[in-house]
């Protein structure tokens, strides 16, 4: 016996995981290698902070989506809702940390992805990330607005299973991306 | 056992779509179509009009290197001709027309109804066709240095800081940039679902232990994509944000780095070889068995060394930069690594001969091909050992030996065994048959061809003509060599002519082919020529490597045997 056309979904969406991993160990290793490199200023210590507020929010919306993942198998709809807008909310709060951490640092701080090589790094690798974030929220906002339409329904559990799987894969990348970029290389 | 004889006798059900329905109705089923079968065949037809597009650009080259002092055309578009060349043959004609072969052949060896995501399969086509079209735009769109059009010019590979918004003013770059990435996604799409295809829609009993060779070394393939073409992406990224964003990547005035490009397009540029060569490797791996009578010699071993060949091929990229100047430790390392991916391949040359061995071998057209390419794609590897060696790489990288080494792969390789499959699966495809004696003076028109241009190509090349020069000057020794080198550009000409009349002619009056003229074995065979829509009226059940072997030979079935 070998067919299985019902783990389709999660196996398509593994070659994506794949596929995205791939580019973005390349950010990774030119922002490792670009570390120190800059000929100019500002370096990160003089402009980061960590963000701690965003990043315990993303962090806990891949626990989140788990049970409205597990509430939309047991058909339990309107749990599914209530922790699904939770997790909207948490990954909405996360892209508004990096909107004001940008605005600080392009306003304030007067660094940008020209300033010099580290800003070039420094935005093209969290930039891509946020990016990321704001495709998964896009789905997330779809999925929620054909909950609240009622389309979504337990025989749906394996769709948002596959969904869901991305945006763990968003975390994830934060799990790399943060430690990079706030704590190893400044 | 008696199931899959039932399942795979094709069922005579009439066709209903005609051909007499009016021309734009026919069109936009193409234009709308997720069928495999129609996607795989747009995919080949792209790529072999591309083909022809990038044929003509090597044509022009050979023209203006003929004789020394030649100004056929100018520098610049000579520039623009090896640029778009290379770039054309590996995006949009190698990758398409494999993906086509996939694409169209996967799913019925496998005995699947479509693909695993037909609309993506769809957007996928439509992606990479876009892609080119943006591409080729830049010819008539892109505003450069002087005039109004003007193609790419910076080589395939894009050295910075070539490509940096000093040195190449206008928007010929991005056009290279915006089009690669474009059908870079293409390319994901398509090569995610291959994959899951293949993980999840096999019929009844085809198990990965009996999955046909093909489809064994697409899997290896698709899945090498998936790792391979992200960083070429990313690094366009990279150069789009230095171009577009005023960026510092490979900006070395700023502390960036023109290196770190190399190495980034490396890391795809290598295992983009072994994507290409890959899939010759599937198809010779069907035409063998099936033109010497014998099943493929060594199975498991030809799985377990293309897997070899995708795990290795990820770590030698840098056998590129020998001549950029690196760490010794760094010439070492990709001096061995690039050495050990000589072991799997001549692993699978011996099992192809092993297959051959003892066999009842038929020099129809397709063997024919394939056979040239076995001893082509020996001499190819020997070369590729010869140049993975850093200190002959440092007197020779960068010549023409290098580049009769790569046409040698993928010419002599790739182009052989694609003809072999086009020549193998054509009767399935329209259901007629080719003219023979067409197909033999194509076959030993490029031969020839083939020869007179690459065998030749190599002597210039040690004599230290470099690569991309516009022109050289007569008494260094190069006159008469590149003199053969363009006349065998002759041969091959006609015989691609030869090619494409013959297919064109046969489509329209070609005797009718019937279901299994090869008397082959895998799946697609027992479909009708040219497959319905639904190929399988009732999904099959298989029970061995060869089910269509089990079928026709009931006393002496192979599931006996594995």
């Amino acid at each position: 016996m070998a067919t299985m056309p019902e783990w389709r979904g999660p196996v398509g969406m593994w070659c994506l995981i794949a596929a995205e991993s791939a580019m973005f160990i390349i950010f990774v290793v030119a922002y490792l290698y670009y570390a120190g490199k800059s000929l100019s200023g500002p370096t990160p210590n003089d402009v980061l902070r960590v963000p701690i507020f965003g990043s315990i929010c993303l962090f806990s919306s891949s626990v989140t989506i788990a049970f409205a993942e597990r509430a939309v198998e047991r058909g339990d709809l309107a749990r599914f809702g209530r922790w699904w807008f939770v997790t909207l909310a948490l990954g909405a709060l996360f892209i508004a940390g990096t909107v004001r951490e940008w605005a600080r640092l392009i306003y304030h701080d007067s660094f940008t992805i020209s300033t010099n090589l580290y800003g070039t790094t420094f935005y093209s690798l969290v930039g891509l990330h946020a990016f990321h974030v704001v495709v998964g929220l896009t789905g997330l906002s779809i999925i929620m607005a054909f909950g609240l339409l009622g389309f979504v329904r337990k025989e749906h559990a394996r769709q948002v299973r596959v969904f869901s799987m991305y945006w763990h894969f968003v975390d994830a990348i934060w799990a790399v991306v943060l430690p990079v970029v706030y704590i190893i290389a400044r | 056992m008696s199931d899959a004889e039932f399942a795979l006798r094709p069922v005579t059900v009439p066709q209903t779509v005609g051909a007499s329905r009016p021309l734009l109705d026919r069109l936009h089923d193409w234009i709308v179509t997720v069928d495999h079968k129609r996607l795989g065949l747009m995919y080949v037809g792209y790529g072999v009009l591309f083909l022809v597009v990038a044929g003509l650009e090597a044509t022009v080259m050979r023209i203006q290197l003929a004789i020394p002092n030649n100004h056929f055309v100018s520098p610049q578009v000579f520039n623009q001709l090896f640029t778009m060349h290379g770039t054309t043959m590996v995006f949009l004609v190698g990758m398409p027309i494999l993906f086509g072969f996939a694409n169209y052949l996967a799913p019925l060896m496998i005995g699947a109804r479509d693909m695993a995501f037909p609309r993506l399969n769809a957007f996928s086509f439509w992606m990479s066709a876009f892609g080119g079209l943006i591409l080729y735009f830049s010819v008539i769109a892109a505003s450069g240095l002087y005039g109004a059009g003007n193609a790419p010019d910076i080589g395939w590979f894009a050295y910075a800081p070539l490509t940096s918004s000093t040195f190449s003013v206008g928007h010929s770059t991005d056009y290279w940039i915006i089009g690669l990435l474009v059908s870079g996604i293409g390319s994901i799409g398509t090569a995610a679902n291959i994959v899951t295809t293949i993980l999840c829609m096999r019929c009844p009993g085809m198990t990965l232990g009996r999955l046909p060779m093909f489809v064994w070394l697409n899997l290896v393939v698709s899945a090498l994509i998936l790792l391979v073409i992200s960083p070429l992406t990313a690094a366009q990224i990279m150069l789009l944000v230095d171009r577009y964003l005023g960026g510092h990547f490979f900006d070395t005035q700023a502390g960036g780095s023109a290196v770190i490009w190399m190495h980034f397009f490396w890391i795809f540029g290598h295992p983009e070889v072994y994507v290409l060569i890959i899939p010759g490797f599937a198809i010779a791996s069907e035409v063998i068995p099936v033109f010497s009578r014998k099943p493929i010699f060594g199975y498991s071993i030809m799985v377990a060394a293309t897997l070899a060949i995708g795990f290795l091929s990820l770590g030698v990229w840098a056998h590129h930069m020998f001549t950029v100047g690196m760490t010794s430790y760094a010439n070492a390392f990709f001096t061995a690594s690039t050495m050990a991916i000589g072991v799997p391949t001549g692993i699978k040359i011996f099992n192809w001969l092993g297959t051959m061995w003892g066999g009842k071998i038929s020099f129809a057209v397709p063997m024919r091909f394939c056979v040239a390419f076995l001893f082509q794609f020996l001499i190819a590897g020997l070369t590729g050992i010869m140049l993975s060696a850093s200190p002959f790489d440092w007197q020779l990288g960068n010549s023409y030996f290098v580049v009769a080494h790569f046409h040698y792969v993928l010419i002599g390789g790739l182009i052989f065994t694609i003809f072999a499959g086009f020549y193998y699966w054509y009767p399935k495809v329209t259901g007629r048959m080719w003219n023979d004696v067409l197909g033999r003076a194509h076959f030993w028109l490029f031969l020839i061809g083939f020869h007179l241009t690459f065998d030749f190509m190599h002597i210039p090349g040690v004599l230290g003509m470099p690569r991309r020069i516009y022109t050289y000057d007569a008494g260094r020794g190069w006159e008469l060599w590149n003199l053969i080198v363009s006349i065998g550009v002759v041969f091959q000409v006609v015989g691609i002519a030869c090619w494409v009349t013959n297919f064109l002619w046969s489509y329209f009056k070609g005797p009718a082919a019937g279901n299994d003229p090869w008397d082959a074995w895998t799946l697609e065979w027992s479909t009708t020529s040219p497959p319905r829509e639904y190929a399988f009226a009732t999904i099959p059940v298989v029970a061995s490597r060869r089910p269509l072997w089990d079928v026709k030979h009931p006393e002496d079935p192979d599931w006996k045997y594995e």
